[in-house]
């Protein structure tokens, strides 16, 4: 073994070759084939649908009803993909936004819940890591409500809010709330005794003492809350949007569904995948700038 | 009036079976005068660091009180700065932020030049120029200690509060930062309260030496006074015909109360415990050598 020599990157790309070269051969239909069918057999095939007789008087398989057999291999979906980024901003109409559109709702509505979600948090769990006594009495709450699917309040913000456009951003909302709450209560409430010594005999002001010693302190464990909340929060909006049927790359595969367009419940997919991807470097960066080492 | 009075300040804690509570120490009482180095030596666990974070106003007092240059202290302030054992330095702030947080805070009206320079001054005199965008990650146990001597010098306390401020640090690196203290003092001439177990430091260091039984209801037992001549070094202190009577006598003392729970010489533990602390002056008095 040569432990760790090598190009990871040749590595990545080896294996995406092998991975769709599998696909696109277990997905490959042979060629219809009449040998051994009588004509009235083909005729009664044609006139279901099932194949069409081309030009020049033989018969392949009806391409439209190919869509929905078996799983489209990824010369299909690249098809699709083109098709679909070819009207990335076209709006054919009230329900028909082009993917750039899509994933613009998408996103917005994740960073509307998740920003929303992360500044209460972070201003709740300051205050509950600060005192203990206030902390031990909302604990045992929070231990309740944090394990529930932010999809199971669903019914019940939907009935209270009406508007499915904020119920969206709210069920975003509480995916990302309870993560980031319990951690940062911790990560206050664990800071180095001394740091909050040195605040003290400093005399610096609440508001001081806030953003240049308990907010830097306990940043490194509040990043973390965030990427758990980041990552539930990315887990949800896409449910949200197929049972609300509000716009956005999680509808987009639903109506794909609904379309029973296989090929755009994969390029739905693929597409949540890389928005996931990009806000969690996006994340990362940002991450990376509050944390500290000991 | 002395200027820090510690008056038959006690401190108890609710006991670990939850009922009642502990006394840490009982009635510990000193008269500390302006520009004086006062070090206490003891025991761990026996309340150095409890009494030490009293007289910063970081811990409450249960009986007694404190009195700093006529006003009695309750809570911390600026007037009482500590040098922590762990360095307690903020980890996300460089060098220069570090120090530049206490000046900020010491001397509001201050603008950012003068603060600079301030600061500057006193990285300089520990030695850190050229450190100071350095995070404390980046920095030895010894220069990380020169970072809190200079962050609490700068901001020019009435009273510096040393908690065992040189026990992390290596040996070698100990002697230099201990010279490089007595530089400093000598020319602030701050008062000094500082908590070691170091008795070769607690001499060269100290006016005077507070010696403390163990807990629970530990008292300052003895107070020895330091009968060598300023200024001292570490090569000059030993060859003082007081330095290993002094020392010895520390020694012996805290031998003799090594075996815990024990609160005086050998006698029985209830003795009472608020009769005054034996006074140790070898130049006066050299039979106090048992
Ligand atoms: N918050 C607290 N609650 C209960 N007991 C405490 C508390 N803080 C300290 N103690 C106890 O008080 C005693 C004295 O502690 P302290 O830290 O002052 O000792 P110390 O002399 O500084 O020891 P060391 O030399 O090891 O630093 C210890 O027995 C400790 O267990
Ligand atoms: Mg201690």
């Amino acid at each position: 073994m040569s432990g760790g020599r090598g190009n990871p990157w040749l590595i990545s790309g080896f294996l995406l070759v092998v991975f769709l070269l599998a696909w696109h051969f277990f997905t490959l239909r042979a060629a219809f084939d009449p040998r051994g069918l009588t004509e009235d057999q083909l005729q009664m095939m044609e006139f279901n649908g099932d194949i069409d007789r081309t030009a020049d008087g033989g018969y392949v398989w009806n391409p439209e009803k190919e869509k929905v057999k078996g799983v489209p291999g990824p010369l299909a979906v690249l098809d699709k993909a083109r098709i679909e980024l070819g009207e990335a901003f076209v709006k054919k109409g009230t329900n028909d936004h082009g993917i750039a559109y899509l994933v613009l709702y998408t996103v917005s509505r994740f960073a509307a819940g998740f920003l929303a979600a992360s500044v209460v948090a972070i201003m709740l769990g300051v205050l509950l890591g600060l005192n203990k006594v206030l902390f031990r009495a909302v604990n045992p709450y929070i231990q309740i409500l944090k394990p529930i699917s932010p999809l199971a309040w669903m019914p019940l913000l939907l009935y209270t809010v009406k508007d499915p456009k904020w119920t969206a951003v709210l069920v975003v909302f509480m995916a990302a709330l309870w993560p980031t709450l319990a951690t940062t209560a911790f990560g206050v409430n664990s800071l180095r005794k001394d740091y909050l010594h040195v605040a003290a005999i400093l005399q610096l002001s609440w508001f001081k003492r806030l953003y240049k010693v308990i907010l830097p302190g306990a940043a490194p464990t509040i990043v973390n809350g965030l990427r758990i909340s980041f990552g539930s929060a990315l887990v949800a909006v896409v449910p949200a949007e197929m049972l609300l049927g509000e716009l956005g790359v999680g509808y987009l595969s639903w109506i794909e569904w609904n379309n029973l367009d296989i090929s755009g419940v994969i390029f739905a997919i693929l597409v949540v995948g890389v928005v996931g991807v990009i806000l969690d470097s996006g994340f990362n960066k940002l991450a990376g700038l509050v944390t500290y080492q000991e | 009036m002395a200027f820090l009075e510690i008056d038959h300040v006690s401190k108890y804690f609710p006991s670990h079976t939850g009922d009642g509570q502990v006394c840490i120490f009982k009635d510990v009482t000193i008269k500390i005068d302006k520009g004086e180095f006062v070090t206490t030596i003891g025991h761990s666990g026996c309340g150095k660091t409890t009494l030490l974070n009293i007289i910063a106003g970081l811990e409450t007092m249960s009986e007694g009180g404190i009195i700093l240059s006529g006003k009695e202290v309750s809570g911390p302030g600026l007037d009482r700065m500590v040098v922590f054992q762990t360095f307690s330095l903020m980890p996300w702030m460089t060098v220069f932020q570090n120090i530049r947080l206490a000046v900020k805070a010491a001397y509001p009206d201050w603008d950012r030049e003068k603060i600079a320079t301030h600061v500057h001054k006193y990285v300089d005199l520990v030695g850190l120029k050229g450190s100071e965008t350095k995070r404390p990650t980046a920095l030895s146990g010894g220069m990380k200690q020169r970072v809190g001597l200079a962050r609490a010098f700068s901001i020019e306390p009435k009273v510096l509060l040393l908690d065992e401020p040189f026990a992390q640090i290596d040996a070698l690196t100990r002697g230099v930062i201990q010279e490089e203290l007595i530089q400093m003092w000598n020319t602030t001439r701050n008062t000094v309260f500082m908590v070691t177990h170091d008795v070769d430091e607690a001499i060269l260091l100290s006016d005077r030496i507070m010696l403390m039984t163990n807990g629970p209801s530990a008292r300052i037992a003895e107070i020895v006074d330091v009968t060598i001549p300023r200024p001292r070094s570490r090569e000059t202190v030993i060859e003082h015909p007081h330095y290993y009577k002094i020392r010895n006598h520390i020694i012996h003392f805290l031998v003799r109360h090594a075996k815990h729970g024990t609160g005086g010489d050998g006698g029985p533990p209830d003795q009472p415990v608020s009769e005054a602390p034996l006074e140790v002056n070898f130049e006066r008095d050299s039979l106090m050598l048992r």
